[in-house]
């Protein structure tokens, strides 16, 4: 599926404890970039739009640096898994999972993310 | 003093230069270091050094560069070494060495590697001042002091150091001659037509020759200083300073003064063994040494045997030394000349084959037997085959010899791999390494780049004459070792970088996603791309954004998105999540404006702030939405971006110079500045560097930089490939005494060819040290236009300096960019809460609620990104 960009008013949305959160027009996200969402109990997102339109939310805090900051990682995909490589070392999180590919011992949170 | 003669052996050295050094090495290896007592008798200042490379001297290279002694190996194997106290007698009866210091060192085995001295032909005056010979490194300090008040100097003696003397004479920027008794230059190595294709390339490089004539008289002031020569035609040369490079002869009067037998011409008479024919207990190695085939050799490579021959019997192990190759490769101001095997054509029933261009120079024979054996050789202009035909020496060539001398292009001329080589051919000569050798530390110790079969073999780390050869030999093992070396960037591109470079270039394709949907891989076409390609491709688009007609600025569409996280930002990520912010202070330069200014920004916005190891300022712990309103600020005041986190030019670091220092002989700061500004912005494999200093005391640490400039009294000398970093690497001496637009046009082409050929991530100095034929091949591509490429990289440079355009600028001025810089997309205003600070030392610094810190497995290097390597 891939949106039109002109349809402005789509919004992301995030699945939450307590239903779907809106958090921006899907205009704002450029493709393989990230952006960082602040969530009502004062966690963050980081969201992100691949090229063929599919867009993955994952916890921002990178959880070996310590800084939420994986909003501003680069994307690429690996074995067809998409992944955010960390800005602070560069480990990789699959993005549907939050699963870290170089840690299997590291799994963050993946939020369910739809465009509606 | 007597040294005590313990209950170990005493072995005792005289003499530690190249070969005594190797001698050793080899007992260290051989475990003789821990069972013997080692002492040492050095005549020089200084511990063994690199003589073959002397001449590296004037390009730059310091007596410490030359050093081949490693004091930790000394130290490690309690070798005792004895600096500047040479040995003065031997007393074989009693076992006892006598060295200038009056010290008495009694031995069970004296090895003698005294080596040799010039020989200087007994004509009057010969002392006189203004006089010198080339052997030692303190003779080169005095010529190079004596050269500076003079104008005209002349070498005695046209063979292979005196063209090398006459050589670095001209480097001192004297007008040089060389006056050289036979018929022609280096006459034992090249034959008559070889001489007159090197006679013409010299002359052409402004060295007068004077062949054929003998110098008869040195004639002098009344003060005593040289004035001129009287030669053997009657003429006469003005000249201040003679050099005597007319041969060399064995130091063997130590070995003459306790009985030793010595030759009729010299040389201490040894058997097989390296054991001299009087006494059992006595050795002579090296070029002081009359080997048993009845010749004295003058090169490192046998005396290298010799010490292993020596230290293998000390060890009662067999070995023997029976005679070795005289091939010669020599890079004399970019002329190569090379002999090796039957040049001559000694042999009976021998024919020639021979190439000849006058017109370029270049000059080839071979010397074939009867049978079609490959005898030797002469190559003067063109010795690229060198590596090649001196290892297929003794065999019959598996093309035919018209087709080896001829040149690549014209039809008959084929290039010979060296995958033609039988395994018992010696790569490296220096070291004695075969091509088995070699291809077993590929196969058996899973060697899998030059430098670490370098490591494993020690071929190629002498003269450096096989390294390209190595080099293929290596690439074309691990091939036939079905080891697909595949060389592409990453899972994305089967392409190397500078494959991708080519493509951009040649097609002028202008976006990733056409690039990776043309020509990534089959299975990343259409898709997403790395994190590896993304950047890379990046910045390839952005070093020639002008020419591919798309914009330099590198958040421009698509471009942001492929960008390192930090260029994306256009600041450094720092630990937190914070950012840092460093403006552009060119040349280090800054007026107090300029200083308050930025006193002010880091004062408003509670940054902490540090002088930079590359002479500017950098202020940390900016939040993301701060970056804007601070640049917002330093655009105005005048500043613009630092490139800090760019792989980009950093900075042009400078000495005060001219202006005020009283050494400085150019304006070194306004240089800094000329270049920073002209670099500025350039996108680049990786981040470069540079420095001018306004004289060779070199304040400003310009050698160790990517390009380093340093001034000299008649302009500029250019280093290149300096480094840093973990592995620092001085830089290479690229030319010389530049004038200003001269140094500008060579490191435009120096740059454009780097950034076109150069791997990612591959800093100027890796970069220099892999690619097929090192400096010397740069140097022809950038000074010489061997590929005719030259124009095309100045004009890619001039388009890239007349398009720059300050992206800090740019980005404050256009309102959906600045929308990104923002902690949350659906909070603009709300600041990143886990961005936190506590204060030191009347600043602030991260407060990270810590984690554990760890790296990706295996990621320990890539962090490293200097390092990193395919
Ligand atoms: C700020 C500074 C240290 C300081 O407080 O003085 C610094 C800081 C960093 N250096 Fe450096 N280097 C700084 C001068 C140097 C110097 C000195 C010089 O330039 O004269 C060197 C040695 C010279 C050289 O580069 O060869 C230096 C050699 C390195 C290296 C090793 C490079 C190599 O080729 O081995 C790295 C790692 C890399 O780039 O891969 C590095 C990387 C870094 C990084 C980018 C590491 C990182 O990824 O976070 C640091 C980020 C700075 C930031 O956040 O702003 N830094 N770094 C200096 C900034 C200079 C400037 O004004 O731009
Ligand atoms: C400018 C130049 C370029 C060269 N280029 C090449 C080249 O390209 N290829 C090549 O193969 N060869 C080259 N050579 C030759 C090469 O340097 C020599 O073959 C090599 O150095 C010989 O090593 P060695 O140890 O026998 O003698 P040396 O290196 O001369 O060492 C002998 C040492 O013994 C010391 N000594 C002498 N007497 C005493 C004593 N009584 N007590 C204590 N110490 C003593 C001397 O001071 C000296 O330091 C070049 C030489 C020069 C000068
Ligand atoms: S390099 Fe030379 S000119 Fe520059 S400051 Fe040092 S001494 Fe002075
Ligand atoms: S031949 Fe001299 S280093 Fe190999």
């Amino acid at each position: 599926m891939t949106l039109a960009p002109e349809k402005t008013d789509v919004k992301v949305q995030l699945r939450l404890a307590d239903g779907w959160f809106t958090v921006c027009d899907l205009t704002l996200l450029t493709p393989g970039r990230g952006v960082a969402a602040l969530l009502p109990d004062g966690n963050q997102a980081a969201l992100f739009l691949d090229r063929a339109g599919k867009l993955y939310a994952i916890d921002n805090r990178d959880p070996f640096g310590g800084a939420a900051v994986l909003s501003r990682g680069l994307t690429g995909s690996h074995q067809g898994r998409t992944f955010v490589a960390s800005p602070l070392l560069k480990q990789r999180f699959d993005l549907e999972s939050g699963q870290c590919l170089d840690d299997e011992t590291v799994r963050i949170t993946a939020y369910e993310v739809r465009a509606a | 003093m007597t040294a005590a003669l313990g209950a170990t052996p005493t072995i005792v050295l005289v003499g530690h230069g190249m070969v005594g050094q190797r001698f050793l090495e080899a007992l260290a290896e051989r475990g003789l270091t821990a069972t013997h007592r080692v002492v040492v008798l050095c005549e020089e200042p200084r511990p063994a050094y690199d003589r073959v490379a002397l001449t590296s001297y004037f390009s730059g290279k310091t007596p410490e560069d030359l050093s081949m002694t490693d004091m930790a190996f000394i130290e490690a194997h309690g070798i005792e070494l004895y600096v500047g106290d040479p040995a003065e007698t031997v007393d074989r009866e009693s076992k006892k060495v006598t060295a200038r210091s009056g010290q008495v060192f009694e031995y069970d085995v004296l090895v003698l590697a005294t080596g040799s001295y010039p020989f200087v032909p007994p004509v009057p005056n010969k002392d006189a001042t203004g006089c010198f010979v080339y052997r030692t490194i303190d003779d080169l300090l005095a010529i190079e002091e004596y050269a500076k008040e003079i104008e005209v100097g002349a070498v005695v003696g046209g063979g292979l150091l005196g063209l090398e003397a006459a050589g670095a004479l001209k480097g001192l920027g004297l007008t040089s001659h060389i006056v050289e008794f036979a018929p022609r230059l280096m006459p034992v190595q090249v034959d008559n037509g070889g001489g007159a294709a090197l006679l013409r390339t010299i002359e052409d490089m402004g060295l007068s020759v004077h062949t054929g004539v003998g110098t008869q008289e040195i004639i002098t002031d009344a003060a005593g200083a040289v004035t001129g020569m009287k030669l053997s035609d009657g003429s006469e040369l003005a000249t201040e300073m003679v050099v005597f490079s007319a041969g060399v002869r064995p130091r063997d009067q130590l070995a003459r003064d306790c009985g030793l037998t010595v030759g009729e011409r010299g040389g201490i008479s040894v058997d097989e063994q390296c054991r001299t024919v009087n006494d059992p207990h006595v050795f002579a190695i090296g070029e002081c040494a009359l080997a048993s085939d009845g010749r004295v050799y003058g090169l490192v490579a046998p005396g290298y045997e010799q010490a292993e021959t020596a230290a293998a019997t000390i060890a009662a192990d067999e070995a023997s030394f029976t005679g070795a190759d005289l091939s010669t490769k020599l890079k004399l101001l970019g002329v190569d000349v090379a002999s090796f095997g039957d040049a001559h054509g000694a042999t009976a029933d021998c024919l020639d084959v021979v190439y000849s261009d006058s017109r370029s120079g270049v000059y080839k024979k071979l010397v074939i037997g009867r049978d079609g054996e490959l005898l030797g050789g002469i190559l003067v202009g063109d010795a690229d085959a060198y590596g090649t035909l001196r290892a297929l020496t003794g065999s019959v060539p598996p093309i035919s010899p018209e087709q080896l001398v001829l040149p690549a292009g014209s039809g008959g001329g084929a290039q010979l791999g060296p995958s033609a080589l039988p395994d018992e051919a010696v790569i490296c000569s220096c070291h004695n390494v075969t091509k088995g050798a070699i291809r077993g530390a590929v196969t058996d110790h899973q060697c899998a780049t030059v430098p670490e079969v370098k490591k494993c073999t020690k071929a190629g780390t002498g003269c450096g004459s096989c390294v390209k050869v190595l080099g293929q030999l290596v690439t074309s093992e691990l091939e036939a070792n079905g080891v697909v070396v595949d060389k592409g960037l990453c899972g994305c591109f089967g392409q190397t970088r500078e494959e991708l470079y080519e493509i951009v270039l040649a097609l002028r394709i202008n976006t990733y996603q056409d690039l990776l949907d043309r020509y990534g891989r089959d299975d990343a076409k259409g898709g997403d791309g790395c994190e590896v390609c993304k950047p890379a491709v990046a910045s390839i688009i952005a070093s020639l954004a002008p020419t591919i007609g798309v914009s330099g600025y590198v958040l421009e569409g698509e471009q942001a998105a492929l960008q390192d996280s930090n260029d994306h930002f256009l600041a450094n990520l720092q630990k937190n999540g914070s950012y840092s912010v460093v403006p552009r202070i060119p040349g280090g330069e800054i007026t107090p404006e300029g200083l308050i200014v930025i006193g002010e920004i880091a004062r408003d916005f509670g940054l902490y702030t540090k002088i930079t190891g590359g002479q500017r300022i950098d202020m940390f712990g900016a939040r993301v939405e701060q970056l804007p309103l601070i640049w917002a600020r330093l655009v105005d005041a005048g500043f613009e971006s630092g490139h800090a986190y760019g792989k980009s030019l950093r900075t042009v670091k400078s000495c005060v110079g001219q202006t005020w220092c009283r050494y400085g002989v150019q304006d070194s700061v306004r240089m800094a500045i000329d270049l920073e500004l002209r670099y500025r912005g350039l996108r680049s494999p990786h981040k470069l560097k540079s420095a001018v200093s306004g004289c060779a005391r070199e304040c400003a640490e310009a050698q160790s930089k990517d390009f380093g400039i340093i001034a000299t009294s008649n302009g500029w000398n250019l280093y290149v490939g300096g480094n840093g970093g973990a592995t620092p690497r001085h830089a290479d001496l690229l030319a010389q005494d530049l004038d200003d637009a001269g140094l500008i046009k060579l490191i435009d082409r120096f740059l454009m060819f780097y950034i076109r050929t150069a791997d990612r991530l591959e800093r100027t100095s890796t970069w220099l040290d892999r690619i097929p034929g090192g400096l010397d091949h740069v140097r022809d591509v950038v000074v010489e236009d061997s590929l005719g490429i030259c124009e095309e990289l100045e004009s890619l440079m001039t388009a890239h300096v007349s398009s720059y355009a300050d992206e800090w600028a740019s980005t404050i001025n256009d309102p959906e960019k600045l929308a990104r810089f923002v902690s949350f997309v659906n909070a603009p205003d709300t600041p990143d809460p886990v961005v936190g600070f506590v204060p030191e030392r009347d600043q602030i610094k991260p407060d990270l609620p810590l984690l554990s810190i760890g790296l990706r497995p295996g990621a320990a290097e890539e962090v490293l990104e200097g390092s990193a390597q395919r």
